[in-house]
């Protein structure tokens, strides 16, 4: 076990998403941050605090739970659903950024965008993740990634959040008998 | 959970699940929503071998927005009311390679039968069975009181609601019973004695031949349909005899606590056990009830048919 | 070396006495201490053992003529064999009801033709067990079959009037009516006892009521024209001590249990499982205590089977569309020993009493339920209580399978059945041919 990223990291890496997320589109006010539970969601709302102390001004943040969407439901026990709060201004026409913590197969990825499909149209979806772990199964990028950690499928990445796990940590174990 | 066969299979746990998995559902259905894939390939049959149009367009509409293929076999003209045996209909079933079974049946138990027995290897839903249990139902209730009354609490510690009628007779009640004790509610049962089965004094509620001394004190009033032909049977005198002791009217409406709501599992008898002015009035969550109903299934076939199959977890 | 001798060495009478006991030309030949073996005799050793006079039934449900897929006549002797009866009562709700001479003298001979014990039959008391026109008892009980239980049973004669007549009419040739006590309208379409379990699971109740209110009816009915009544299958503990108030009054009523209603209780139903379901129902853990207590004190006299057997179809589906009725035959002993004697309430001569002595005095079968005496007909039944066995459906002699007692393990095996003087039952296995 090693620790890939330090809880400085993490918050270095989280406030240069937020700058770059500005960046990209020209302040706030067309934004959406919608953060895919568990982890996602505590990573969502960091960034939105991130822009508002940037920006001044509070932007909308919110939840998508995929698991409806999952194409793997059948290999594991029934998991219960997690919230999914969309902003009262909805996501008609704005530009929406996932936020997730880890992004590996593209699978998640590939569920939220057809769960956001069930709510509405936004002009633009982008992805932010803390962390690149490859080994990439469809045909999905991320817009702005913390850190890119290149592991062996057999390794298992960890994202410790102080709200759930009471430290910031990100560590890469060694995989035993997946 | 592998099959939804009696509320007292459920744990609190279980059942607070369902009603969690129920509200995410209902959040989602609230959208413009299509249709979620979450069930897509599975198949869910419909055997009403009992005539119940409501709550088979309940499943069927749950089990369709979770994408499942749903097959009705329904009981006009099919072999299960033509005297086909159970155990050939489960056993057509599971050719048919049913994933899911949602039994409605005159016989109490025949969902239990069809669970237990090696004739099928699917999960079996209970969509009510003869005279002992509805869970879709009391789920739905359940889920419906939460919503009202339970200012944010997760379960319903501190409601008390009187269920009104035909007790004996009543899968509904039956159901509700238990639920509601499991998630911490009181239970006060109305009816003449005659509507109440022997063992009563058993069960976890409070009894009471008299509905305006329970009216004015409960949270819920939970009224049953009270058959007509109860009446051949003896169970009391006449319409107009029950109607006045046990209807809901707007007397008995003004009486209620001012945040209590009305409540009835339909098909209603205006007039008998309710009348009109209540059944519309605003206390009443009755078509409330309806469009839960089919979150709270979606919430139960989610639950029993979306993770793995329980044989290939026992496996690993 | 003759069949039909057989030193049974080392085993105890009822009394607990140890004997040896010879068997020869039908009858018991000798009794003592270690006698010495005759000439020809198979020796068995039953050193473990107990030797009761053969088991009598009163109540068995042969469905000969009219269904033989579930049993014939042959196949209930043959289970009766493998439990230590040595006399059984055929039911008389039979297709075509055994009503008339012709019917009951064809069950009876068929029971002959066995050759594995006595098969009694019981006569209807009214035409087609219809509770209305009472059936030809006079010609039935004249006829070769020589009846004298007369039973309705599976439906109750609910009618005072008729019942009536009926327990005046038998009075001229020592005729017995056995009642199936069930007021009818109180049970309409009733599947099981009404308590606490029936109100959760929502199967229409069977008050015990219903089973006292025609007990106590039939005893004040059969005491004031003086006629014998016997009251089938008591299982309530209301009609306990109706039964036992009639006895304290000297009043002219005998009553029988079932195994199964010493044992099992509606607790069972919670399965839906119809293997459970039984007329009467099985009752609750106070009932059982009462009939227990009841048969211990002789308020119940006799132990009944009430073997019903049904085919698989009628058990295999749900509860209120499946058939009343277990097998009994092939495991009674075992459960009155479990029930009755390994819980100290009886000894092994009230066994023999209550299963063999007093179901025979009751209906005036001569040659059964006679004490284990030299000179008496060889009808014996040997039991190692020592041993236990698994009950296995798939192993009964009964054409049907529909025992509430699979997989259960239950105290004594019998190991022979001697029906006047031949082994019917001999180390366990059945002797596969019996008729002469
Ligand atoms: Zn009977």
């Amino acid at each position: 076990m090693s620790v890939a990223m330090s809880a400085s990291d993490i918050t270095r890496a989280l406030t240069r998403i937020s700058h770059e997320i500005l960046e990209r589109n020209n302040g706030s006010h067309s934004l959406t941050l919608l953060g895919i539970p568990t982890r996602g969601a505590h990573l969502a709302l960091r960034i939105a605090g991130i822009i508002e102390g940037i920006e001044g001004a509070a932007v909308p943040v919110g939840t998508l739970d995929i698991t409806l969407h999952r194409d793997d439901l059948r290999t594991r026990p029934p998991r219960p659903l997690m919230p999914t709060k969309i902003p009262r201004a909805g996501i008609e026409s704005r530009s929406v950024v996932l936020v997730d913590d880890v992004l590996f197969s593209g699978r998640t990825i590939r569920a939220a965008l057809d769960a956001l499909g069930e709510i509405g149209r936004p002009k633009d979806v982008q992805l932010a993740v803390l962390v690149d772990r490859g080994h990439r199964e469809l045909p999905i990028r991320a817009d702005f990634v913390g850190k890119n950690l290149p592991t062996s499928r057999s390794q298992e990445v960890k994202v410790h959040l102080s709200e759930i796990d009471s430290l910031d940590e990100v560590l890469i174990e060694e995989g035993g008998t997946q | 959970m592998k099959h939804l066969l009696s509320i007292s299979d459920l744990s609190k746990s279980d059942a607070l699940g369902l009603l969690d998995t129920a509200t995410e559902l209902a959040r989602v259905s609230d959208g413009p929503m299509k249709k979620l894939p979450t069930l897509r390939g599975r198949t869910i049959v419909n055997l009403f071998a009992e005539d119940s149009t409501r709550t088979r367009i309940s499943f069927e509409a749950a089990a369709k927005r979770l994408s499942a293929d749903v097959i009705n076999f329904s009981a006009k003209g099919s072999s299960v009311s033509k005297g086909e045996s159970l155990k050939d209909t489960a056993q057509t079933l599971q050719a048919m390679g049913a994933d899911a079974v949602i039994i409605r049946h005159g016989a109490s138990g025949a969902p239990h039968r069809l669970a237990q027995s090696q004739w099928m290897t699917g999960s079996v839903i209970n969509a009510g069975d003869g005279t002992h249990e509805h869970p879709s139902q009391a789920l739905l209730d359940a889920f419906t009181i939460r919503k009202h009354l339970s200012h944010g609490e997760n379960d319903l510690a501190g409601l008390h609601v009187a269920i009104v009628g035909d007790i004996l007779h009543s899968r509904v009640a039956r159901s509700n019973v238990l639920l509601l004790n499991l998630l911490g509610a009181q239970v006060t049962l109305v009816a003449p004695p005659t509507l109440l089965p022997v063992g009563v004094e058993h069960w976890d509620a409070n009894i009471s031949f008299e509905f305006d001394d329970v009216v004015g004190n409960v949270d819920a009033v939970m009224m049953l349909r009270v058959q007509q032909e109860r009446m051949q049977e003896l169970y009391f005198p006449n319409a107009r005899e029950y109607s006045r002791y046990f209807g809901l009217n707007r007397d008995r409406l003004k009486k209620m606590k001012s945040h209590s709501i009305v409540m009835h599992p339909g098909p209603m008898n205006r007039g008998l056990e309710i009348t009109a002015d209540v059944a519309d009035s605003a206390r009443s969550v009755i078509v409330e009830q309806v469009s839960n109903g089919v979150s709270v299934r979606m919430a139960i076939l989610y639950v029993l048919l979306a993770g793995a199959p329980i044989e290939m977890g026992s496996l690993l | 070396m003759n069949k039909n001798i057989f030193h049974l060495k080392g085993g105890s009478l009822a009394s607990g006495e140890k004997r040896d006991v010879v068997i020869s030309e039908g009858i018991i030949k000798e009794i003592g201490v270690s006698i010495t073996s005759p000439e020809g005799a198979l020796v068995l050793d039953v050193s473990d053992s107990i030797i009761l006079s053969g088991l009598v039934d009163l109540h068995t449900h042969l469905r000969e003529p009219g269904k033989e897929d579930s049993e014939t006549v042959r196949s209930g002797s043959r289970a009766a064999a493998k439990g230590g009866f040595t006399a059984i009562s055929a039911m008389a709700n039979t297709s075509p009801v055994a009503d008339t001479a012709g019917v009951v003298e064809q069950v009876f001979r068929l029971g002959k033709d066995a050759g594995y014990c006595d098969v009694f039959p019981i006569g209807a008391i009214t035409q087609g067990l219809h509770g209305r026109e009472l059936s030809e008892m006079g010609a039935m009980a004249d006829s070769a079959a020589r009846v004298r239980i007369f039973s309705d049973d599976g439906n109750c004669v609910s009618d005072p009037m008729v019942m009536r007549r009926a327990l005046e009419y038998v009075k001229s040739f020592d005729g017995l009516i056995a009642q199936h006590a069930q007021d009818p309208t109180l049970t309409l379409d009733a599947q099981m006892n009404e308590g606490v379990v029936s109100s959760v699971l929502g199967l229409k109740g069977w008050p015990a009521v219903a089973e006292e209110a025609i007990i106590a009816r039939d005893i004040l009915l059969a005491d004031h024209v003086k006629s014998r009544l016997h009251i089938c299958h008591v299982t309530t503990a209301g009609g306990v001590e109706i039964i036992r108030w009639a006895k304290s009054r000297g009043m002219n009523v005998t009553a029988e249990v079932t195994p199964h209603h010493l044992l099992l209780t509606d607790e069972l139903a919670r399965s839906y499982d119809p293997i459970f379901k039984v007329n009467p129902p099985l009752r609750t853990e106070k009932d059982i205590m009462a009939l227990r207590e009841a048969l211990c004190d002789g308020t119940i006299d006799i132990v009944a089977t009430d073997h019903a057997p049904h085919p698989a179809e009628s058990k295999e589906c749900e509860w209120q569309e499946a058939a009343f009725g277990m097998l009994g035959l092939e495991t009674a002993l075992s459960i009155v020993q479990k029930t009755m004697v390994d819980s100290g309430l009886m000894n092994w001569v009230d066994v023999q009493n209550r299963l063999s002595i007093q179901p025979a005095a009751i209906a005036r079968y001569q040659s059964q339920g006679l004490e284990v005496r030299v000179g008496n007909r060889a009808n014996l039944t040997v039991i190692n209580p020592g041993k236990s066995w698994k009950v296995d459906r798939d192993l009964v002699a009964s054409r049907s399978r529909n025992t509430p007692f699979h997989s259960m393990d239950l105290p004594g095996v019998v190991t022979e059945t001697f029906f006047n003087g031949r082994a019917t039952l001999l180390r366990g296995e059945l002797v596969q041919e019996m008729s002469s």
